[in-house]
């Protein structure tokens, strides 16, 4: 292969893309290539990496707005707003024990993945989180889309509609996120032995209750204890957590023990949900991402039966992450048993060839998939950048 | 198209029909315990297809979000006819986030007949304190400094003198009428959490220089408080007629956008009054002038289009809620070039490809989708 273009500034990027389009060939767009593992697998093409384009734009810790260059690593921005007790609200994935990688995870390829942890449901995904973006188009053209505040309706969301994309839209130059304070305290409640049915009960009554869970999740036996493990965050100044804390425990008390964990013990049991450390291993299996209705969570996944070797719970039961054999049997079954809960899967991590054979992401309507190439035709007429990574002709 | 389909609190989403009021939703689950958090003013009339057409805020949209936030799904009739369910019980879409393009799409892509929207507990009480200042500088740095300390309040409203007056006037809400500017402040939680989280806020007050305190001691106050300012509208509208802008700006340029707003309304020989959201810098300029006098209501609407270039020039947007429509839609050139226009334009065509969804609004006339 040839040797990755790397721009520095965003007018090597639009030459890049007219190059390419005038020559008839690909991009695949790349940050730090942490996500590489992620979508449907590419033919050998030329690498357009946005890493040497980094750096912080404007921070302002008191609009909680910051705007920086897209190969800026996520790490980076995390140490520079918490000096100013500040944090990326929607806790996005490290997926380095899921894809075995060591590359850091930037700002494009954040914004591009769209993949929030435990705090969707109380703050948002990253896509609630992204003010606007600079990229630039399959016809090689910079657009500017959103801004740097929060409200903004002065023509299409094209902000939104590029989070989560993959970069088959545009190649993400610059982004403006919303930050939030970094809460001076956290307590997490942990339930040991509770099943699936019986951890979803207690998770949505956590969830509907008034005391700003922050994060519902649930471990199975075996990961990282003998037992499994329902776990409440509660998150806030420190008086006030120990009280939501006492009340919330009470409130679940009839499902049995109630033990609590603080501090960095508690952030470093967040930070295993967010990354799905525990269903990383062994690193041959295929590994799901499942949205649906809470309600559902349990029957889908004790469903499963032997489909699911391995499986955990974020989000109160919204998100179900599952481990199954690379194989398109154990695809198929995850992908119906998906759709009869009236949910959706992404096959986050498998060998290119399965990947290859069985959609990636969840298969869209006839009209969504002419709506969808219909937008990406407006983007990038040419197919340039990331052509195929989310669908056919996507 | 206004009824509600369906109320799942176990998954914490209600399935209404476009045509529900914002107000009904919530008044639907509030005995449940829960709410719809995005709350305009106009809440108790504005319907959800509205609501998202607009991506509608309100007061309280700087803990909960706007309309886009809280949308798990709709259902879109495309011009051929053809039913798009987008989203749907889960809180993450597949594919293209369709549900965001929709959103403050001003009804251009296609017709919203259903939505799912998104429930939250209500939170265990709330709190507003009214703070008033002798300068506008006074209180927008108070507002930052609040921030700055890792506080988010539900809600952080202003108003100028000339809307204290004319809000007191009508809703004897208490409001200091020998102040510059004033915050309502509001906080969530239990009775012990407001109280600490308002001690808080009141020492960054006190260091801000603030004036006048009123803390509410009663629903009833704290139903006052909110009275005069969700009665802004309508009580400057019994004194004057009006034009509404809805600007945004990043709130450190609060004080000199304010300072700006009233020059160039002076200049024009008409007064203003303004009211707003400053936690997210979403100013609410009321221009007021007579409708029966043609120049000065051509006036007004210069000032105004001034107004909203001076928001762009400032970093922020032309519209934070109220949508570009036809109004502004000849101003969409001083916030997007050529470009980025026939950019958004294709996108539009993607889903309608002659422009006959809401035809003539949103962009400027005289140009041809790209």
């Amino acid at each position: 292969m040839t040797e990755a273009l790397k721009p520095e500034r965003e007018a090597d990027v639009v030459e890049a893309v007219l190059a390419a389009r005038l020559g008839g060939t690909k991009l695949d767009i790349v940050g730090g290539g942490a996500m590489a593992g992620l979508g449907r697998p590419r033919a050998e093409r030329r690498q357009l990496s946005s890493a040497a384009m980094s750096g912080i734009i404007f921070y302002a810790p008191a609009e909680m707005t910051l705007s920086a260059r897209a190969g800026t690593t996520v790490a980076a921005i995390e140490a520079a707003i918490a000096e100013h007790g500040q944090m990326l609200p929607f806790e996005p994935m490290r997926p380095r024990a899921l894809w075995g990688s060591d590359a850091e995870p930037t700002l494009g390829g954040m914004v591009a993945t769209n993949l929030a942890g435990p705090r969707r449901p109380s703050v948002g995904a990253v896509r609630d989180g992204v003010l606007g973006l600079k990229l630039v188009n399959g016809l090689a053209q910079t657009i500017r889309c959103g801004g740097r505040v929060m409200k903004n309706v002065t023509g299409l969301d094209l902000t939104k509609l590029n989070c989560g994309a993959h970069g088959t839209l545009g190649v993400l130059t610059e982004a403006t996120i919303k930050l939030a304070p970094k809460p001076e305290a956290e307590t997490t409640l942990v339930m040991p032995d509770l099943g699936e049915s019986k951890a979803v009960e207690a998770m949505t009554r956590a969830l509907g209750s008034p005391f700003g869970v922050s994060g519902a999740a649930w471990f199975a036996s075996g990961m990282g204890r003998a037992f499994s493990r329902t776990l409440l965050r509660l998150e806030g100044f420190a008086d006030s957590v120990d009280d939501r804390a006492g009340r919330l425990a009470s409130m679940v008390g009839d499902f049995g023990q109630v033990n609590r964990v603080t501090g960095e013990e508690s952030a470093a049991l967040w930070r295993s949900v967010r990354d799905a450390e525990f269903i990383a291993e062994p690193s041959d299996r295929a590994v799901w991402r499942v949205s649906l209705a809470p309600s559902r969570a349990a029957a889908f996944a004790v469903g499963l039966g032997e489909t699911a070797l391995a499986h955990f719970f974020d989000w109160g039961g919204g998100l179900v992450w599952v481990a199954t054999l690379a194989s398109e049997t154990a695809a198929s079954a995850v992908r119906r048993a998906a759709a009869s809960a009236k949910g959706h899967a992404t096959l986050m991590r498998a060998p290119d060839s399965l990947r290859a054979a069985v959609e990636v992401f969840e298969p869209p309507s006839a009209l969504g998939l002419r709506l969808s190439r219909g937008l990406k035709q407006s983007f990038d007429p040419d197919g340039v950048l990331n052509f195929g990574r989310m669908y056919d002709g996507v | 198209m206004s009824r509600i389909l369906e109320v799942n609190l176990a998954d914490r989403y209600a399935r209404v029909e476009a045509g529900v009021t914002n107000l009904a939703i919530s008044e639907a689950v509030g005995p449940e315990g829960f709410f719809y958090a995005p709350d305009p003013s106009s809440q108790l009339a504005c319907t959800i297809g509205g609501n998202i057409a607009m991506n509608s805020g309100g007061a309280h949209c700087l803990k909960y979000g706007v309309t886009t936030n809280n949308l798990l799904g709709v259902r879109l009739v495309t011009l051929d006819g053809e039913i798009l369910d987008i989203g749907g019980e889960a809180m993450d879409a597949p594919g293209y986030d369709l549900l965001g393009l929709v959103c403050g799409s001003e009804g251009q892509l296609g017709i919203v007949t259903e939505a799912i929207v998104r429930l939250i507990p209500l939170p265990e009480g709330a709190r507003p304190v009214l703070f008033g200042f002798d300068s506008v500088e006074d209180a927008s740095q108070c507002v930052a400094a609040i921030i700055g300390a890792g506080i988010v309040p539900v809600a952080m409203e202003y108003m100028d003198k000339p809307a204290i007056h004319i809000c007191e006037n009508f809703a004897h809400a208490g409001y200091p009428l020998d102040v510059e500017a004033m915050l309502i402040i509001e906080v969530e939680g239990s009775d012990a959490e407001i109280g600490a989280m308002l001690a808080r806020i009141g020492a960054i007050a006190k260091a801000h220089n603030v004036r006048t305190v009123r803390e509410s001691m009663s629903a009833m106050e704290s139903a006052q408080i909110w009275k005069g300012r969700k009665s802004a509208f309508g009580a400057t509208g019994r004194v004057a007629d009006y034009i509404c802008m809805d600007g945004t700006v990043p709130t450190s340029r609060l004080p000199e956008a304010l300072q700006r707003t009233g020059e160039i309304c002076a200049s024009f020989g008409l007064r203003v009054a303004n009211v707003f959201h400053a936690g997210d810098g979403n100013m609410h300029p009321l221009i007021l002038y007579n409708v029966n006098d043609d120049d000065e209501r051509v006036k007004a609407e210069e000032a105004g289009a001034a107004v909203l270039e001076m928001c762009v020039e400032l970093g922020g947007c032309l519209t934070g809620e109220h949508g570009v429509g036809i109004e502004k839609r000849e101003l969409m050139g001083r916030q997007f070039n050529d470009v980025e226009l026939a950019q958004q334009k294709r996108v539009r065509a993607a889903f309608d490809p002659e422009g006959r969804l809401n035809p003539a609004k949103v962009f400027p006339l005289g140009e041809r989708a790209a």
